[in-house]
C-alpha cells in the first residue's frame, strides 16, 4: 500500500474525529446556554407542534431567505438540494448492498439525479459567488474566508463532476477504501490526481466545519427567534442565572 | 432647516449603493457618572476597558444563548443588507444588519474562536482598539433594535441582540448613553421617564378631567393611586403630557368610563416605557418591571392595561410574566397584562360600545405597525392578531381607511426611525434619514388615496413622527393616537 493511502486514511480518520467532536462540542454549547427571554420572531406558532413546522419550512424550504431576496434564494436553495444529492449519492461508497439503507442509495432518482445534480450544484455556486463579487453590499461584508469557502466547495463540485462525466475513476478500488477506512482493514486508495485532490478539499471541508460559518447548518435549530414557542404571557421563561437574581434580592 | 441633506423620497424606493463612512460622525452623548451609577455601570470609561469588555462579552454569549448562536451562525449571505430602515436612509455600509454584527463579531472572532486566534485575517476577525469601541459607539446607536433584520434571515439572526449586547458591554466599562441612562435613572428616583413627580402627574390628570367634561359634559375620570379599582392602566408618560398622546389617554378613560370599569393609574409605575431593554439590561429592564407588580400589589387591583407604546408592549407582553410574576393574584380570567387594544377590542366584540363612525370621516386613515408590536409580541389569541386587532378598531370607527404598501407593513414594517433609544436631539440626523422608508410608503398612499392620517400606538413612534414629518412636508399633526379615534368615535352616555 502507498504512503499516499496511509496519509489519506489517517486525513479522513482525523478529519472525522474533528467533524464529529467539534459538533458536538457546539451543539452541547449551544444547548446548555440559557435563552433567559422569550424573543421568537412575531407572528409566531403558539404550539410546539407550530414551531416544528416553522422549523422544518426555514431547513427544507428556506422560508426567511425566500421572503428577503429570491436570487439568493435560488442559488442556495439549489446548491443545498445538490448537496443532499450528492451525499445520497456517495452513500454507495460508504456502505455494501446488505446494509439496510442499501435500497434507497441505489435508488435511480438518487443515481441519476444525484449525477445531474452536480450541475445544479455548480451553477447554485457559481451564482452565489456573483453575488458576492457584484452586488456592491455583499462585497462589502465578505471576507477572505467567504470567497475560499465557495471556492473550495466549487473545487469539490468540479472534481467530482469530472470524474463523472470526463476522466472516470477506479469507483470499485474507490469502494475498497472507503469500506476500508469504515472496518478499519485499510485498502490502497487509487491513484487518481482528481480524486486525490477531491478528497483533499472534502477532508478539509469536514475539518473546519466546526471552526466557520458552516455551522449555520446546527445554528438555525438553536436559534432562539425561529425555535420559542410564542406563549410568554401563559408561562413564565426563567432561565436559571435570572431565577438567582429573584433570591438574591429578596 | 437642517445642517444636513434630508434625503430625497424617490417614486419608488431605491436600495442605495454603498457610501462608507456616511454616518460615521453620528454619536449620541455621553452618559456622566452621576447617571451610570445608579444603573450599577462605571461612571466613566475605565483604564483596564479592553479586558473587562472582552470578559464582559465572554459573559454575555455564556448568558444568552441568541447571542452565541448569532455570533456563530452568520453566512454573510447578504439577504439583510437591503432591510435596514437606516441603510436604506444612509447607505452607510456599517448600517447594513449583517455589518453592524461583523464590529461585535470580528472581536468575537478574535477572542473567542479558532480561526479568529491564527487566522485573523482570513476569516475579519480584528483586536479590540479604540477605533472599533468608536464604531460600536456609533453604530450600536444607529439600530433601533426593530427586528426588520431577524424576518428575512435565514437563521432568525437578531441584529437587535446583537445590538443590545453591545451596548451593556459599553455600559460594564463606563461608556454609557446619556439618553437612555438619564431616563431609567428618572424611573427609579420619580417612577417615570418624563421626572414628572406625583403632585405634577395628579394635578395634569384633573386638568385633563376638567379639559374632557368641557368637551363631553360629562364627569369622566382619570385616576390616580385610587385603591381598589378593578384595572391598572400602565401608560408611557408621555400620554400625561404631549400632543398626540395625550387624546389617546382622554381615548382610553372614555373607554373605561363607557364601559363601567373602575381603573386607576399609579404614581409609583407612572411609565410603560422599559428602557432596561434598550440598553440590554437584564437587571434594569427587571427592576423597571417589579415596580409595576408593586403598584399592582399595592393597589390591589384585579387586571393591568397597559396603554399605547411599542417597546413598552414588547416588554409587558413577552418578558413581564417572566421579570415579574407570577401574577397570580391577579384575575386568572384575563390574560396578564393586556394591552388596552386588545381590551377596546374585546368590549367591541361584546357590544359594550357604540360608534360614530361619521365623527371620523374627516379623516382618511392608514396605520403605522410599531416595530416590537410587530416583531415581537402579540395581541389576542392567534399569530398576527397583533396587526388585526388594531385594524379592526379603526375599521370599526373610521369609514376611510388604506393600508401602505404590503412589503412595509405588518411584519415587514420599517421603523418610525426614532426607536431603541435614539430619540433624542443629538441623533436628529440619523432619525430624519432613518424614516425615508416609511415617509416613502406614507406618501404613495397619501397620493394614491389621499390619506390625511397616520395612526400609531407607540409613543416613541408619535413623538418621533411629529418630529420629523414636516422634514418631508408633511404636518407634525398628521400622527394621531389609535385611541384618539376610539375616542371621538366613541358614543357617551346612556342611550336614550
Ligand atoms: S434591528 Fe432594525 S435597526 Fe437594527 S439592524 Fe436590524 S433592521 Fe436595522
Ligand atoms: S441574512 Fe442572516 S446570515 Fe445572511 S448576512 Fe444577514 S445576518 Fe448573515
Amino acid at each position: 500500500m502507498s504512503a499516499l493511502s496511509v496519509v489519506y486514511a489517517l486525513l479522513f480518520y482525523a478529519a472525522t474525529v474533528v467533524l464529529i467532536g467539534g459538533l458536538t462540542y457546539k451543539i452541547w454549547q449551544y444547548a446548555k446556554t440559557p435563552a433567559p427571554l422569550k424573543i421568537p420572531t412575531t407572528p409566531a406558532p403558539v404550539t410546539r407542534g407550530g414551531v416544528v413546522m416553522r422549523l422544518a419550512r426555514e431547513v427544507v424550504l428556506f422560508e426567511s431567505l425566500f421572503k428577503a431576496t429570491k436570487w439568493t434564494w435560488i442559488f442556495g436553495w439549489m446548491f443545498h438540494l445538490a448537496l443532499l444529492l450528492a451525499f445520497f449519492r456517495h452513500l454507495r461508497y460508504a456502505i455494501s448492498p446488505d446494509n439496510p439503507l442499501w435500497p434507497l442509495v441505489s435508488l435511480p432518482v438518487v443515481q441519476t439525479f444525484g449525477k445531474y445534480g452536480g450541475y445544479a450544484m455548480l451553477i447554485g455556486l457559481l451564482g452565489l459567488l456573483g453575488r458576492r463579487v457584484f452586488v456592491d453590499r455583499v462585497r462589502y461584508i465578505s471576507a477572505p474566508s467567504d470567497y475560499l469557502m465557495l471556492l473550495m466547495l466549487l473545487g469539490i463540485a468540479g472534481t467530482g463532476m469530472l470524474m463523472t462525466f470526463v476522466s472516470h475513476t477506479d469507483i470499485v478500488a474507490l469502494k475498497a477504501f472507503v469500506l476500508g477506512l469504515v472496518r478499519f482493514d485499510w485498502q490502497a486508495l487509487p491513484s487518481s490526481p482528481l480524486l486525490v485532490v477531491h478528497l483533499s478539499l472534502v477532508a478539509l471541508l469536514m475539518l473546519i466545519f466546526p471552526f466557520s460559518k458552516l455551522l449555520h447548518a446546527p445554528g438555525i435549530f438553536f436559534s432562539p427567534t425561529r425555535n420559542q414557542v410564542d406563549n410568554p404571557r401563559e408561562r413564565r421563561h426563567l432561565a436559571p442565572w435570572a431565577a438567582q437574581l429573584e433570591t438574591e434580592s429578596k | 432647516m437642517a445642517d444636513f441633506e434630508v434625503p430625497e423620497v424617490t417614486e419608488y424606493p431605491v436600495v442605495p449603493l454603498v457610501k462608507e463612512g456616511a454616518m460615521a460622525h453620528s454619536q449620541p452623548f455621553v452618559a456622566k457618572g452621576e447617571f451610570q451609577q445608579p444603573l450599577g455601570f462605571p461612571g466613566e470609561l475605565v483604564d483596564n476597558w479592553k479586558e473587562i469588555a472582552i470578559d464582559k462579552m465572554g459573559e454575555l454569549k455564556g448568558k444568552y444563548r441568541s447571542l452565541q448562536v448569532f455570533l456563530d451562525s452568520c453566512v454573510k449571505c447578504g439577504a439583510c443588507t437591503d432591510k435596514c430602515h437606516y441603510y436604506l436612509g444612509t447607505a452607510d455600509p456599517k448600517n447594513m444588519p449583517v455589518a453592524r454584527q461583523d464590529l461585535f463579531r470580528k472581536v468575537y472572532r478574535r477572542y473567542y474562536t479558532f480561526a479568529g486566534k491564527y487566522f485573523p485575517k482570513l476569516v475579519g476577525a480584528e483586536d479590540l482598539t479604540e477605533s472599533v469601541l468608536d464604531d460600536w459607539w456609533s453604530y450600536f446607536h444607529q439600530c433601533s433594535e426593530c427586528r426588520r433584520c431577524s424576518v428575512y434571515c435565514p437563521y432568525g439572526i437578531d441584529t437587535a441582540e446583537i445590538s443590545m449586547a453591545a451596548r451593556e458591554v459599553m455600559d460594564s466599562v463606563g461608556k454609557g448613553q446619556k439618553y437612555c441612562n438619564e431616563i431609567i435613572g428618572k424611573v427609579y428616583k420619580i417612577g417615570n421617564n418624563l421626572g414628572l413627580p406625583e403632585a405634577a402627574l395628579k394635578d395634569t390628570l384633573e386638568g385633563l378631567e376638567e379639559e374632557v367634561k368641557d368637551d363631553t359634559g360629562l364627569d369622566i375620570k382619570y385616576p390616580c393611586d385610587e385603591k381598589g379599582a378593578e384595572v391598572l392602566l400602565v401608560t408611557p408618560s408621555a400620554d400625561f403630557f404631549a400632543e398626540p398622546h395625550v387624546d389617546g389617554l382622554i381615548g382610553y378613560g372614555k373607554v373605561f368610563h363607557q364601559a363601567g370599569i373602575s381603573w386607576t393609574t399609579s404614581s409609583y409605575a407612572s411609565e410603560a416605557a422599559n428602557f432596561g431593554l434598550f440598553i440590554g439590561s437584564y437587571e434594569n429592564m427587571r427592576r423597571v418591571s417589579m415596580r409595576i407588580r408593586e403598584a399592582a400589589l399595592d393597589l390591589g387591583v384585579k387586571r393591568i392595561v397597559f396603554g399605547e407604546c411599542g417597546h413598552a408592549w414588547r416588554v409587558a407582553y413577552s418578558f413581564l410574566n417572566t421579570l415579574a410574576g407570577p401574577f397570580d393574584f391577579l384575575d386568572p380570567n384575563y390574560p396578564v397584562p393586556q394591552h388596552v387594544c386588545e381590551f377596546t377590542y374585546d368590549l367591541m366584540q361584546k357590544g359594550a360600545l357604540k360608534f360614530d363612525k361619521s365623527a371620523n370621516d374627516h379623516r382618511v386613515m392608514t396605520y403605522h405597525d410599531s416595530c416590537n408590536v410587530a416583531r415581537a409580541s402579540r395581541m389576542g389569541s392567534w399569530p398576527g392578531g397583533q396587526f388585526d386587532i388594531p385594524r379592526a378598531l379603526i375599521r370599526a370607527i373610521c369609514n376611510n381607511y388604506y393600508d401602505m404598501p404590503p412589503d412595509t407593513i405588518r411584519e415587514g414594517t420599517f421603523c418610525c426611525g426614532g426607536g431603541g433609544g435614539l430619540l433624542t436631539d443629538d441623533l436628529m440626523e440619523l432619525r430624519v434619514k432613518g424614516s425615508l422608508p416609511r415617509m416613502q410608503a406614507l406618501k404613495r398612499v397619501v397620493e394614491d388615496h389621499g390619506v390625511t392620517h397616520l395612526a400609531a400606538i407607540c409613543a416613541i413612534c408619535k413623538s418621533q413622527f411629529s418630529k420629523i414629518m414636516p422634514y418631508y412636508g408633511f404636518e407634525m399633526d398628521q400622527i394621531i393616537s389609535v385611541h384618539q379615534l376610539v375616542g371621538d368615535a366613541l358614543v357617551l352616555g346612556t342611550e336614550q
